[in-house]
């Protein structure tokens, strides 16, 4: 199951072809079914499903006790997954898109994230909160952000963004079953299929790639474990969401011998995975589509340089987005895409 | 041209400029406070609808104030709870613990002892009063100043002090400013510095309650300054929504620290008030008045029980000292206004209506607080033995670390090895 180009599913539980809004919902699912304490609510998640439909079918399944819609409140919708934890439910909150997490940051902050620490394990939030997350899909500014950043600063709270159906599928039941409050951010330029960066040619579905194919029941992919996506000799990437997939093509189109990280949880990192592929390679490149200034990538450069500076052959490159607000007509100029990635390859490997 | 801000005189009209409203309250430092055009009802007027009354006939009670202990003493109108006199000795006697407590705990932060307290003088009904009208296993979301609850349901005081002093004997490992209790075996929730973060927990509690087909409700405080939180306005509107079986309390003590309450809004309204709105009970009652407080939260918890849903209880008191250790009022307030708050002292007031009922005096009040104080001083000396907070590092250093997730990731344990290295640089 290290290599997507493989099909990672070695299981004799019968598989579906799934995009990833299915193998989320699959998930939820599963999860509902085997655990009464599970459940669902947020923002048009119940009769409706859900804007992206990733609740699709859940309410009329479990009732509305299990699967309900919630006022436009995100402090008080996370506030309220906070007490239902503490009562001993476990439940998965989804707020709309990230770019409107904000409004919930204290509930999440000074709350979900240290309620296990300040009661001495009394209280625990054993919450997952669901959030479509990142941009190309032109959003523009509040459809688009990839906020990750702001929550692997807060100590407590896990983070974590799948990069395909079948991870979406195992790292949220993970999750879900995790005692710890998660951050499940979901990169929904891929929600329907892999994307390579070239916005300008027709897009894909997860119908051919091998990670559609996505077991119907419960299995779990454990959280704080990276995936090495493609095995390479010549330098590392690290990299997560939808940008594994674009860093993926460019690679192949390039002919670059990369080794290809996907993260899949930046709290807690796999560090082991990240420092023995960089010894082994000496350049490291780091690719998020979030703004750079203090972005999860600096966290990236600074623990690679402090465990693996005499194996480097060349400086960190940081491939990111820019330090400006998610524009709208100007999306694929900000977007990292195959250009930015093309370039900062050249760089690290002149060196 | 310039455009002339300010100026009030545009071109062809004769406005007369706006004027920014800063409330200021009616007395400083210097200025002896008069609280005779504050309006009070009489005790005993105020109706008492039934449990399920709908919510839009709450205006009223919003807007008055629920009172049973007349100026006499007496237990007058609808709303008594008719307690029995062992009832009313056992509120009476948990408001003088507490207040006890509260004294000895604000000498040992003055002795160094500790860094931090907060008193709860002169609002002591508002917690046990209430706390006596609930099960329990119903579910406490207090804020800072509700220590009546637990010693209300006889919690022990060497425990609460143990946190208070962050020794060895805390359970909370020292991780907690003091008095940020945390008993889950007497239905307290956890407290939290963040301001009414509690308020829509509470709701999430009471939900998964009523969703899990429960009979446990939830109750939870917060002060007249906090209301201005957008996390009230996500409660209300939740609570109403669903229809949860929670109480909120609003303990409107007149103050936010310096600020007074006209800077949550008093000004225009009262605190119930805000319930209309949401399509939730609300009752304005007189927080010194313990049977009143009482009265309300029984009532309440009646209505959450039978889900008829939430209920909003302003308690109408004032905050007799500093707003902590830190705090000193006489920068800020008129130095009688306390002392002449014309609703009183909820403890003098229910002693009165015993000693009315010819169920208690004044010698066998004097024995109990003798008694208390012996309790107190014990229960301090007892708490001392783990240690206080100024004999420094009471914890093991791992415990830092500890809890932060359930199972300590590798970076949390890089530091926390590297802390070990650094105290045993330190010679620790």
């Amino acid at each position: 199951m290290s290599d997507i180009t493989e099909n990672p599913v070695e299981t004799a539980e019968p598989t579906t072809r799934m995009n990833m809004i299915q193998a989320i919902n699959s998930a939820m699912d599963v999860m509902m079914a085997r655990d009464p304490d599970v459940i669902v609510m947020g923002e048009d998640v119940g009769y409706f499903g859900g804007v992206f439909r990733a609740t699709a079918g859940l309410q009329k399944k479990y009732g509305k006790r299990r699967v309900f819609d919630t006022p436009i409140t995100e402090c008080g919708i996370i506030g309220v997954a906070v007490g239902m934890g503490a009562y001993g439910l476990r439940p998965v909150p989804e707020i709309q898109f990230a770019d409107y997490i904000y409004p919930a940051l204290d509930q999440l902050v000074s709350e979900a994230a240290r309620l296990r620490y300040r009661s001495a394990g009394e209280f625990i939030a054993p919450m997952t909160v669901r959030s479509p997350f990142g941009g190309g899909i032109f959003g523009g500014q509040t459809h688009s952000q990839s906020p990750e950043g702001i929550f692997t600063h807060v100590s407590g709270v896990k983070t974590v963004i799948p990069s395909t159906p079948y991870d979406a599928k195992g790292l949220l039941i993970a999750a879900i079953e995790d005692n710890d409050p998660t951050i499940f951010f979901e990169p929904k330029r891929i929600y329907n299929g892999p994307f390579d960066g070239h916005y300008d040619r027709p897009a894909r579905n997860w119908s051919a790639h091998p990670a559609g194919e996505v077991p119907e029941g419960y299995y779990r992919i454990p959280l704080g474990k990276a995936n090495v996506v493609r095995a390479g000799q010549a330098l590392t990437i690290l990299c997560y969401g939808a940008m594994v997939h674009v860093v993926a093509a460019t690679i192949e189109e390039l002919g670059v011998d990369a080794e290809i990280i996907d993260l899949r949880t930046l709290v807690p990192l796999d560090i082991e995975t990240i420092e023995a592929s960089v010894k082994k390679t000496g350049r490291c490149m780091i690719v998020h589509e979030a703004t750079r200034t203090s972005g999860f990538g600096a966290e990236l450069s600074a623990l690679v340089q402090e465990r693996c500076f005499y194996h480097l052959e060349a400086p960190i490159e940081r491939v990111t987005g820019f330090d400006t607000p998610y524009p709208h007509s100007l999306e694929w100029a900000y977007f990292p895409g195959p250009v930015r990635i093309a370039e900062a390859l050249k760089k690290i490997m002149k060196e | 041209m310039t455009a002339e801000v300010g100026s009030g005189a545009r071109e062809g009209r004769n406005l007369s400029p706006l004027e920014l409203h800063v409330p200021e309250p009616k007395f400083r430092p210097g200025d002896t406070a008069d609280y005779s055009d504050l309006f009070i009802p009489v005790a005993g007027v105020a109706v008492r609808p039934e449990a399920d009354a709908r919510p839009d006939s709450f205006h009223e009670l919003a807007y008055s104030l629920v009172r049973v202990l007349d100026d006499d003493g007496q237990a007058v109108g609808p709303w008594n709870p008719k307690l029995s006199p062992d009832r009313l000795r056992a509120i009476l006697r948990a408001m003088a613990l507490t207040r006890v407590f509260d004294e000895r705990m604000f000498r040992a932060q003055r002795q160094g002892k500790t860094s931090f307290y907060m008193k709860c003088l002169g609002e002591e009904a508002v917690a046990i009063a209430a706390t006596f009208a609930l099960e329990k296993d119903d579910m406490c979301f207090p804020s800072y100043r509700q220590q009546g609850i637990l010693i209300a349901r006889g919690w022990s005081l060497v425990d609460m002090m143990n946190q208070i002093y962050s020794n060895k004997g805390d359970r909370l490992q020292g991780k907690q400013l003091p008095i940020m209790y945390s008993v889950r075996d007497a239905s307290f929730f956890s407290i939290s510095g963040n301001l009414t973060t509690q308020y829509p927990q509470a709701v999430g509690w009471a939900m998964a309650s009523a969703s899990r087909g429960d009979t446990r409700i939830a109750a939870t405080w917060c002060g007249e300054g906090s209301t201005a939180e957008g996390d009230f306005h996500s409660a209300c509107t939740f609570a109403s929504v669903y229809r949860a079986p929670v109480i909120f309390n609003i303990v409107n003590n007149q103050w936010a620290i310096s600020s007074f309450s006209g800077f949550a809004g008093a000004e225009s309204t009262t605190f119930a008030a805000r319930a209309i709105g949401y399509g939730i009970a609300g009752l304005r009652v007189d927080g010194n008045d313990a049977l009143a407080v009482y009265a309300a939260t029984e009532w309440a918890a009646e209505r959450a029980r039978t889900n008829q849903g939430p209920t909003l209880i302003e308690h109408f008191t004032y905050r007799a000292e500093g707003h902590s250790t830190s705090d000193d009022p006489g920068q800020y307030r008129s130095a009688n206004e306390s002392a002449d708050w014309p609703l009183g002292d909820p403890i003098a007031r229910l002693k009165q209506h015993l000693i009315l009922l010819g169920e208690w005096d004044d010698a066998r009040h004097a024995a109990m607080d003798l008694e208390l104080a012996e309790l107190v001083k014990a229960s301090a000396k007892e708490a001392e033995k783990n240690g206080i907070l100024g004999h420094g590092l009471n914890q093991p250093f791992e415990t830092m670390f500890e809890g932060v997730f359930e199972d300590m990731p590798w970076h949390l344990k890089e530091q926390c090895q590297q802390m070990l290295d650094e105290q045993k640089a330190a010679g620790l």
